[in-house]
């Protein structure tokens, strides 16, 4: 079946800058995605609730505040206890890189930090789901 | 495999009822057999309808009246649909972030959708979707259709209640005189009501919907309301009620569901229809030569359509 993308981009934490979101959000609509967004101010259990009844193949976060390796490991929790592993945790922001390898040993998804371009991301994102689709079986 | 999906449906699973959606979606082989297991579950859900002009507030509405009903004991599932590009086959779906106030209440299943280029405000999936979470024991579905103007009607044909929601801004008399959208209304909604222009057109509307002829025994309200401030809400949820009770005794519901019914298998007919045909040997270079003739004004288009289904034999 040709199953579109559905990707959650959300931004958790309480700053308001939530330009790279949209950006990433337009970048990844434009590249034939369906995408979930649903603004600032999120919790983990927000964006983990919405992105099951979404029942999205990817949650992408922007997180600027440096609360990442607080929020990423909760939404990763989340995603598990709730038996959605399927899904990948991704996203970007201000990480520093001895974190994105912390991160992704815990086994979040790639972190983009600021330059990269939309176009790496999107094909990250297009090369997972579809290697991750070929191990879902419902 | 998909006898276990459809157990976790039933024991009310939401990753199940998430996943149903995204087959019924995207997978026509899983569908068909999906909607013979939730079609005999399904028709007791109140099916509501919001449509209008993009920004009109009808998110922030729907939003606010999910609360009053879950006040009420109902349990209530929302589909949300958004417009897909033409041109890229993405879509960017918005409407979750007005729609946050129930994000934590398990009887509260909220689900956006991209109307993959149908020009209709809903998607080819919608009537299917209302299915799934109506079998999946919803008392309450909510539709929200693309921000649409003038005369998107399908709307009326899935569900059971239909909300128009306006905004003082949204034109004088004579635009609601027009035919289309003031058409299909059962409740007409001016939202933003704290602006400017709020009472005059509320009267304008009045009045045009009393010019109508052959209403049937409906007059359709107009309530005024501030999604925003939430005045009004209770006013809405009690016309819709109204309106709803005003169906079952006066054998509207009836008559509406067998159109409904009707919709659903002339749709179901020109899907089959379309699927034959893109069947055909060469369908696409079949279509390509043609086109080709109709824009070249050497054919119309209704002697190409005879020619493509003559290769099936219709």
């Amino acid at each position: 079946m040709t199953q579109k993308i559905r990707v959650l981009v959300a931004k958790p934490g309480l700053d308001g800058h939530d330009r790279g979101a949209k950006v990433v959000a337009s970048a990844l609509r434009d590249a034939g995605m369906e995408v979930v967004y649903t603004g600032l101010r999120q919790t983990p259990e927000m964006i983990v609730e919405a992105a099951i009844q979404e029942d999205v193949d990817v949650v992408a976060l922007s997180i600027l505040s440096g609360a990442h390796m607080t929020i990423m490991p909760r939404v990763l929790e989340l995603i598990r206890e709730n038996d959605a592993d399927h899904m990948l945790l991704t996203g970007g922001g201000i990480i520093p890189k001895s974190d994105m390898a912390k991160l992704e040993d815990l086994g979040v998804g790639k972190l983009f930090g600021p330059g990269t371009s939309t176009r790496d991301i999107i094909a990250y994102i297009q090369n997972e789901v579809t290697e991750r689709r070929k191990l879902v079986d419902d | 495999m998909s006898t276990s999906l459809i157990e976790r449906f039933q024991n009310g699973n939401r990753l199940a009822l998430a996943r149903v959606i995204t087959l019924l979606e995207n997978d026509a082989t899983r569908r068909e057999s999906l909607l013979s297991t939730l079609y005999p579950l399904s028709g007791q859900a109140r099916r509501i309808g919001f449509t209008g002009p993009p920004g009109a507030g009808k998110s922030t509405l729907i939003d606010r009246i999910v609360r009053v009903f879950r006040l009420q004991n109902q349990t209530v599932g929302v589909v949300a649909v958004d417009p897909t590009s033409p041109f890229t086959g993405g879509a960017l779906l918005g409407d979750r972030v007005r729609m946050q106030s129930s994000w934590d209440d398990p009887d509260v299943f909220t689900r956006s959708m991209a109307d993959r280029t149908s020009t209709s405000g809903l998607s080819a999936a919608t009537p299917d979707v209302i299915t799934a979470l109506d079998a999946y024991g919803k008392q309450v579905v909510i539709v929200e259709t693309v921000g649409v103007g003038q005369s998107t009607l399908d709307i009326a044909e899935i569900t059971d209640t239909t909300v128009v929601v306006l905004t003082p801004e949204s034109g004088d008399s004579i635009q609601a005189m027009k035919a289309g959208l003031m058409e299909i209304a059962d409740i007409l909604v001016v939202n933003k009501d704290d602006r400017d222009g709020a009472g005059t057109f509320s009267a304008d509307l009045r009045m045009v919907l009393e010019m109508r002829q052959n209403m049937g025994d409906w007059l359709p309200p107009v309530v005024r309301t501030s999604a925003q401030n939430g005045s009004g809400i209770d006013d809405l949820h009690a016309r819709i009620l109204e309106h709803q009770t005003h169906m079952n005794t006066s054998g509207q519901l009836e008559i509406r569901r067998l159109r409904q019914g009707r919709a659903a298998v002339t749709r179901a007919i020109d899907e089959r229809v379309t699927n034959i045909l893109s069947g055909v040997h060469e369908f696409e270079s079949i279509m390509g030569a043609l086109s080709k003739r109709v824009a070249g004004r050497d054919l119309t288009p209704m002697a190409a359509a005879d020619i493509v289904l003559s290769k099936v034999g219709l």
